[in-house]
């Protein structure tokens, strides 16, 4: 039999319903792959006892027969999420010990359609990285390895610890939150399933804001279908907060076919960039052949600003940034260091100094000094204004197609260390930030592997609410692609 | 744009991010790389085009005008450093 | 009219006024969450994690600030726009727990209107509105409680406010008094702001500056959160002397922040912020544009009650009352509101009974709630019982001292007019019969008086009435009084 931990969240369904294993030995089997794997650093804390009420939890509502649609599932929470009860970091030190008195919406959801937490994921310091090394708590290491390579890798960024987590079979799958590619990049660099659904159907309120107008949660998983299981539960509208997007939500589990007959799907030119890496190019190929012989047609298609996406969102988001991150002061909770003899303003500048990483200080010194006096129409006004542009490539785009195939991520996992130069960094974004800023759904799904066996992913990006469309394009990959390669450890 | 130390202080200081000397000319070339990168934005031309305000067409809903929150002193104090007779204490401000 | 100025040792100097009146909107719940506003509350009690700013938590609007400040623009016949916008404002300070407050610059929901004004010598003008946005409040530091510590309360945080912006238009203190006092009373018209400045629901940031008649304007600084008529009105004329004093020395005037102090009467530069405000206001991603249409702006306009100005304006052409009493009678709206009821009461024409009830509210009973400490909502007195008052008064039933003597009781004891007239016997004697007899008595019994009298000292007229009144318990009907006295002297 299949280790439980190999599961997709559908398996662990039917095994459940069929009373295969109990959803106490569903968790067990993952706590104890969570002790296991403590290498890779995925958690930043680890809530077994909370996991395991959950389950006997869901056990006994499988035994009356009144399950919820995840009952029992196990998985992991992104530590962006506040978890009542359960220390909430967002990565970062200044909040290390902050004990949320409230649940977010997404994760209230998900456990109140019966799923079991795990533990809080580690990731980049309030979700600013590509590589999960701004995290406070420790960067999270790939289950992956290059080849025989012993050098380790990054799991991507921000969701590092979601991507580790889920890739490793530590959890069955796994909340992530997606500002500018931080759900798709880490999905694809460890060869699993995520997508960032459209702005607005997924409450943000209760998850620690980086950049508002970009933020948006999503899922991770091992498979499409377990993707949209997750997804189902986690949108909806939510009244608290207001760019919540009030429209129904479809059962995407149960509406996925697959099916690419009569679909058109359009191939952005502005994607292939000058020197890329030709096993990126061949694997897009490949997703355009898989495409065609589904039965989908294939349509050129420009989208002529997308080389300025990258620096309006480097604007945008840090400037929200920037505000965001204001309110993390010393003052109501969180780290607070005060300089002996120091007045209010001096444990401000030690506090936020002490406890924020290089990272993010950039990042809100980047934001401050595009929203200072003088700078703002130059640099926030024009952004924005670029991002109106972005936005409708798209739409003139969706007159000629229904989805977008693009690869994820302009190439494979990296090693620590090998980005050192932010700008670097930031490049690595160039695919996934454009969706972001118009706030169209995409996901990332696992298609090949790199010449030295690692994991490579493919992107869809759809009409804004078409997460149905974007699904069943990636299940189209999913089944052509036949992707089974799994990771060292 | 080149960001000189200055402009870095001023930042900082700003945003209230407490940094060493030693920290500000690396931060200076740093913000001015970044900051040159984005400057490419300027070549579009923007002309009548409205910055985005919201970016899926939606509509702000508002609240009806009810006292349904609040009364949790406890939970509002449970994270605070110091807190002191139902107060957040921080050191003296001066006006 | 000669302009107010400040004497200088070098010659005149003209003032330019401009106010910011922060005006707290009256709403059960804050701006951006659902916590409570009353004021008083233990500390840090009327906080939610939203006004906390808990991480990832975000505003929901409260509709019926935008109804209020909507109503407000209105009734200063403003510029309503339909689609308005919420930004930041961002700064750092310990009572505002976001690190920004969320405010309307770019985009406010009211654009410009006008006030009229009216100065206590009489003079009237019109002061311009040159914006109205909504905005938090933040919370509140106490200085005092500690040695070397600040204590922060959040129960005001979040709390809705208007901005009312007033263009630089104000030219002495008499007429920033005058325009707060204003603005005041149509605030509480319009019932979008309960008006308790002691409370701390209005407050002003005052910019004055200074220059030579004919000049362009100077530099000005602005006063912080002065929270009084009186205070602003201070303000303006320390600060301008002040300001006078520092040009004809040889200083110049810096833009700063000033904050006033009541103690001393005289305004000090607040511990200067060194980064000038650079607050680098965005629009709020949390929020997305405030839109409405034109059915909303006519709700809001047919829900405006009467104005004071067009009320008084009707009391005067209408009802036929004095400029004076007309001011006296809408200065609050509780008060004209009474007055509509003793009018609406007594069942008769209006223009009729005005002038009668007007002076008895004016004087009767004003005089008695402010004797008795009592705000006229609270008065023991119901406009029904004062027009059954002014009607018995009407009849001849009761002559003005006995209605005197009624009111009292009325005051004390909460009963009916007839029914204290009837128990205690207090109706007026129109009996000539009673009169003549009394008036018989006392001419037999001041010959003297009677004989000077027809000697030509009229004055003595009076003595024979308070005679025979004395004689009749105060129970005669003057008039009678008169006309029997006359003809028995004659």
């Amino acid at each position: 039999m299949t280790a439980l931990t190999d599961l997709t969240i559908a398996g662990m369904k039917a095994g459940l319903a069929a009373r295969d294993f109990s959803a106490v030995e569903l968790t067990d089997a993952h706590l104890a792959a969570m002790e296991a794997a403590r290498g890779l650093n995925a958690f930043i804390v680890e809530t077994p006892d909370i996991a395991r009420a959950q389950a006997a939890a869901a056990d006994a509502a499988l035994a009356r027969g009144d399950a919820r649609p995840l009952a029992g599932i196990p998985l992991g929470i992104k530590d962006l999420f506040c978890t009542e009860g359960v220390q909430t970091t967002a990565g970062s030190k200044i909040l290390q010990g902050f004990i949320p008195q409230y649940e977010s919406t997404v994760s209230g959801k998900l456990l109140a359609d019966g799923a079991v937490m795990l533990g809080k994921l580690n990731m980049d310091e309030f979700a600013m990285g590509s590589s999960n090394e701004t995290s406070a708590y420790g960067r999270v290491i790939s289950p992956w390895k290059a080849g025989d390579s012993n050098r380790e890798l990054v799991p991507g960024g921000s969701s590092g610890g979601s991507a580790s987590a889920v890739a490793a079979r530590i959890a069955a799958g796994a909340t992530g939150t997606d500002t500018g590619g931080s759900i798709r990049q880490p999905a694809a660099f460890v060869g699993i399933s995520g997508i960032k659904p459209t702005y607005g159907r997924c409450s943000r309120w209760g998850v620690v804001a980086f950049a508002s107008s970009l933020d948006q949660a999503g899922p991770m998983a091992r498979s499409v279908a377990d993707c949209a299981l997750m997804l189902t539960s986690m949108c909806g509208y939510d009244a608290k907060d207001s760019t919540s997007l009030n429209v129904p939500v479809p059962d995407f589990a149960a509406g996925l076919t697959g099916d690419m007959r009569g679909r058109r799907i359009g191939i952005p030119r502005e994607y292939r960039l000058d020197g890329m890496d030709p096993t990126i190019i061949a694997l897009w190929e490949q997703g355009i052949a898989w495409m065609k012989d589904a039965g989908a047609e294939i349509v050129e298609v420009s989208l002529p600003h997308t080389k300025y996406a990258l620096p309006a969102y480097y604007i945008i988001a840090p400037a929200e940034a920037s505000s965001n991150l204001a309110r993390y002061d010393g003052v109501r909770y969180g780290l607070r260091v005060t300089p002996p003899g120091g007045n209010l303003a001096d444990m401000y500048s030690a506090t936020r100094a002490a406890g924020f990483g290089t990272e993010v200080k950039r990042r809100i010194m980047i934001g401050t000094y595009v929203l200072s006096a003088g700078f703002y129409d130059a640099y926030y006004t024009q952004a924005q204004k670029v991002r109106t542009l972005i936005a409708r490539d798209f739409e003139r785009a969706w007159e000629q197609c229904d989805l977008l195939l693009t690869p994820t991520a302009p190439s494979a996992a990296f090693a620590f260390g090998d980005k050192a130069d932010p700008l670097e960094m930031y490049l690595n974004d160039v695919f996934t930030v454009p969706s972001s800023l118009a706030g169209l759904p995409a996901m990332s799904v696992p298609a090949g592997l790199s010449a030295d066996g690692l994991p490579l992913g493919l992107q869809i990006i759809g009409r804004p609410l078409d997460e149905a469309g974007v699904l069943d394009a990636g299940l189209a990959i999913e089944r052509a692609a036949g992707f089974t390669a799994r990771p060292g450890r | 744009m080149s960001v000189d130390e200055p402009t870095v202080r001023k930042i900082a200081r700003l945003a209230r991010i407490g940094i060493a000397d030693d920290d500000v000319a690396p931060l200076a070339g740093e913000l001015s790389a970044i900051l040159g990168w984005i400057e490419q934005l300027g070549e579009v031309d923007t002309a009548g085009v409205a910055p985005m305000t919201a970016v899926i067409p939606n509509h702000l809903a508002w609240r009806v005008d009810q006292v349904t929150d609040g009364d949790v002193q406890a939970k509002v104090l449970a994270n605070a450093p110091d807190a002191t007779s139902g107060f957040f204490a921080v050191p003296k401000v001066i006006e | 009219m000669k302009p107010w100025t400040v004497k200088g040792a070098t010659g005149d100097w003209e003032i330019v006024v401009g106010l910011e009146v922060h005006a707290q909107v009256t709403a059960q719940s804050k701006l951006f969450s659902g916590a409570a506003t009353t004021f008083g509350a233990e500390p840090n009690s009327q906080v939610s994690l939203v006004d906390a700013a808990m991480p990832g938590m975000l505003p929901v609007l409260n509709g019926e600030c935008v109804r209020q400040a909507v109503r407000t623009g209105l009734a200063l016949g403003a510029q309503i726009n339909k689609w308005s916008r919420f930004d930041r404002k961002n700064y750092f300070y310990a009572d505002l727990p976001q690190g920004y407050q969320i405010s309307q610059l770019y985009h406010p929901i009211v654009g410009e209107g006008e006030l009229a004004i009216e100065t206590e010598d009489g003079a009237r003008t019109v002061v311009g509105i040159e914006r109205i946005h909504l905005e938090q409040d933040a919370g509140k530091s106490v200085h005092d409680l500690h040695p070397t510590m600040s204590y922060v309360d959040l129960n005001r945080s979040g709390c809705a406010l208007m901005e009312i912006v007033s263009k630089p238009d104000i030219r002495s203190p008499a007429e920033a008094g005058a325009y707060v006092a204003a603005l005041r009373q149509l605030l509480r018209y319009v019932g979008s702001c309960d008006g308790n400045m002691d409370e701390g629901s209005m407050r002003a940031d005052v910019n004055v500056s200074v220059r030579r008649a004919g000049e362009p304007f100077g530099t000005r600084t602005e006063t912080k959160n002065v929270n009084s008529v009186r205070f602003i009105m201070q303000t303006v004329e320390v600060e301008a002397k002040r300001q006078v004093g520092v040009i004809e020395g040889g200083g110049s005037i810096v833009q700063e922040t000033r904050l006033f102090d009541p103690g001393s009467g005289t305004t000090r530069s607040m511990r200067s912020k060194e980064d000038a405000h650079d607050y680098r206001y965005f629009p709020d991603p949390d929020l997305l544009p405030v839109e409405f249409d034109d059915a909303f702006v006519g709700d809001c306009l047919a829900s405006l009650p009467e104005l004071p100005v067009a009320k008084r304006a009707r009391y005067e052409s209408v009802l036929g009352l004095s400029p004076y009493l007309s001011a006296v009678l809408t200065a609050e709206k509780d008060t004209a509101a009474w007055f509509e009821a003793l009018l609406a009461a007594t069942g008769k024409p209006e223009a009729e009974i005005a002038l009668r009830a007007a002076n008895w509210v004016s004087s009767d009973l004003f005089g008695a709630l402010k004797r008795l400490g009592l705000d006229i909502t609270a008065s023991p007195v119901s406009p029904a019982a004062g027009a059954e008052l002014l009607a018995l008064q009407a009849d001849g039933t009761l002559s003005g001292p006995l209605a005197k003597q009624v009111f009292e009781i009325m005051l004390e004891t909460g009963e009916a007019p007839a029914a204290i007239v009837e128990a205690r016997g207090l109706k007026q004697v129109t009996d000539t019969g009673a009169i003549d007899a009394a008036i018989a008595a006392i001419i037999a019994a001041n010959a003297d008086k009677v004989a000077q009298y027809k000697g030509g000292k009229e004055a003595l007229f009076g003595f024979f009435v308070g005679q025979t009144m004395k004689a009749m318990a105060g129970k005669a009907n003057p008039a009678a009084v008169n006309e029997r006295l006359k003809a028995a002297l004659a």
